[in-house]
């Protein structure tokens, strides 16, 4: 590689990386500005530092409460549609029944189903079944959309399970259940992770759902408390850009201590296959 | 869809006689594994979009059941609706933008990536972090970056009918750049580099080696991009309520935009049900027709590649 070929790739990079770095260091930089320093200096550091807008969040309730929401929600979905999802793969990877094609292309065509075209009726469902205001009017739905892609990868991984295996597990006395259970699951880890992290990034992200189902602030997820801080506070820019700070802090944590999993789930399926 | 596709048939199916001889009744542990599955795609996901077609064909306000028989009035009404018409256009015009300067921008990254440069590692976590953030979190950290008075970008961008789609699409990419970058380092590292190694004894310059062996063999992850590129834009919604509302005066609105306003601030359900089912023919036809045309070479040759591998 030339010398100035290598130049010009450094800065093509640094470029694109200050792009990337900019906004999210202007947004944790101005939590600890106020609205007049952000006028005069919004590139800068803070002068003086002040660290009150972060206190206020960190010392509100509505913050913890959204984050523990968010956790909540996120497991109890995740842990549902993988498991769900994994016995449902079971029958298709490893069971000959009729009708099973016919059945898995319909999951399968579900991937293409966008939330947004079911959230009207699905509003009117879960207002009819009571769920309103209920976690499960989120956690619910959000695993029946969740099943498609989780069905897809682990059937496909399972079926790379060989035979032999479940051969001689049948031999010893070991029924569908045990199988499943002792056997699969435990081989098909990989994968259970890669879904799980779909599940867990999708349910952390949504925001629609939350949106039309909690319209009391005790279910918010962050998501939708960042929203909605932001149309209560919309002329104080440096509160809000604390609170949206805190807000994705959780993520980028997530995302620097398992960078290579986060990747490699989140893209698989997809693309690589 | 794809990834399954691409495994080889394998071996597992049908399952060993022996296994089947045992499982003489499989019909109880079929039903018994697969119902809770079946139960909920089927309320909570499939009813719904059953029930939004048939309430577009009432006029309806969500309150009890649809009664007011409209036929195709709904549709009828769309297609003179200038803010349904401008969604599709502005739909149109995100596609395209997406096309032609996101994804060929997110390939020249991963082309530069893909070089022994310094500090790589780092460049290609930071590329991808954007990904990872919430699409509610990006557009109100962008709403401040474009704050007109505090913002990092002044200005009225966001305030302006005329810059608020770009500005829209470069918060869009901003988003997603990194995760179609990645896409494609994927793809470029799966080539193997004797391909690459005999262009150069042969004199082909980097161009050459681009243009004849690596965009080629990035065909199939290049097809994969632009598909779910262009059915994330035919649904977009969060990034755009949450930074614009659709406006200024709904000239950013998209079809989603469009549906949860009829529906659920005009109460308007049977005509916001008409565009649910415009965005789901949409998403369907172009999913299937992409699928069935372009898809489809890359699935054939995978399968036999991979199955030389093994």
């Amino acid at each position: 590689m030339t010398r100035t070929r290598s130049a010009a790739l450094h800065t093509t990079s640094l470029v694109v990386g200050a792009a990337v770095v900019v906004p999210i260091v202007f947004g944790i930089l101005g939590g600890f500005k106020d609205n007049g320093q952000l006028f005069t200096n919004p590139f800068g550091l803070p002068d003086p530092w002040l660290p009150g807008n972060y206190l206020d969040a960190l010392r509100s309730t509505a913050f913890w409460q959204q984050a523990a929401n968010s956790v909540v929600i996120a497991v109890a979905s995740t842990a549902l549609v993988v498991g769900v999802g994994a016995m449902a793969a079971f029958i298709f990877a490893r069971f000959a029944f009729p009708g099973r094609e016919f059945l898995f292309t319909l999951f399968a065509i579900g991937l293409m189903f966008p939330f947004a075209v079911a959230i009207l009726p699905l509003f009117v469902l879960l207002r009819g079944m009571n769920l309103l205001g209920n976690p499960l009017g989120v956690i619910l739905p959000q695993v029946a959309f969740g099943l498609p892609i989780t069905i897809v990868i682990l059937r496909s991984f399972f079926r790379t399970i060989p035979a032999e295996v479940e051969e001689s597990a049948v031999l010893d006395g070991c029924g569908p259940f045990r199988f499943f259970w002792r056997i699969l699951l435990p081989m098909a880890r990989p994968a259970l992770g890669t879904v799980s992290v779909l599940a867990v990034v999708g349910s952390w992200n949504n925001y629609l759902l939350p949106l039309i189902v909690f319209n009391d602030s005790r279910w918010w997820t962050l998501p939708l408390g960042v929203q909605q801080f932001q149309s209560q506070y919309s002329a104080d820019t440096a509160r809000i850009l604390a609170y949206v700070t805190l807000a994705m802090l959780p993520s980028l944590i997530c995302y620097a201590l398992a960078e290579r999993q986060l990747i490699g789930g989140l893209t698989s399926g997809l693309g690589k296959g | 869809m794809l990834t399954d596709e691409r495994r080889p048939a394998p071996a597992a199916i049908p399952p060993p006689a022996e296994a089947v001889r045992r499982r003489r009744r499989p019909w109880p542990t079929v039903a018994l594994f697969l119902s809770p599955a079946l139960f909920l795609f089927g309320l909570l996901v499939l009813t719904p979009i059953v029930v939004a077609a048939y309430a577009s064909f009432f006029n309806w306000n969500g309150f009890g059941a649809p009664s007011n028989f409209v036929g195709l009035d709904n549709f009828r009404r769309l297609l003179t609706d200038e803010i349904f018409v401008g969604d599709l256009r502005r739909t149109l015009l995100l596609i395209t933008l997406s096309l032609g300067i996101q994804i060929p921008i997110s390939l020249a990254l991963a082309m530069l990536l893909n070089e022994p440069l310094r500090g790589r590692r780092v460049y290609r976590m930071l590329f991808f972090a954007p990904y990872v953030l919430s699409e509610v979190v990006t557009a109100v950290l962008f709403t401040m970056v474009f704050s007109p008075n505090q913002g990092l970008i002044a200005g009225t961008w966001l305030a302006d009918t005329d810059t608020v789609m770009y500005a829209l699409f470069f918060v869009i990419s901003w988003k997603y750049f990194g995760f179609h970058t990645i896409l494609y380092l994927a793809g470029r590292q799966s080539i193997p580099p004797e391909l690459h190694d005999a262009a150069a004894m042969d004199g082909a310059g980097p161009w050459q080696a681009f243009r004849h062996i690596t965009l080629p063999l990035l065909g199939p992850t290049i097809r994969i991009s632009v598909f779910l590129s262009v059915l994330g834009t035919i649904q977009l919604f969060d990034m755009v309520w949450v930074l614009t509302g659709g406006g200024p005066i709904r000239s950013s609105e998209t079809l989603a935009v469009t549906m949860f306003q009829e529906g659920f601030k005009r109460y308007h359900v049977g005509y916001a049900s008409a565009i649910s089912m415009v965005i789901f023919l949409i998403s369907v036809t172009f999913g299937l027709l992409y699928q069935r045309f372009v898809l489809r070479r890359d699935l054939e040759g995978a399968v036999t590649t991979m199955g030389d591998q093994r």
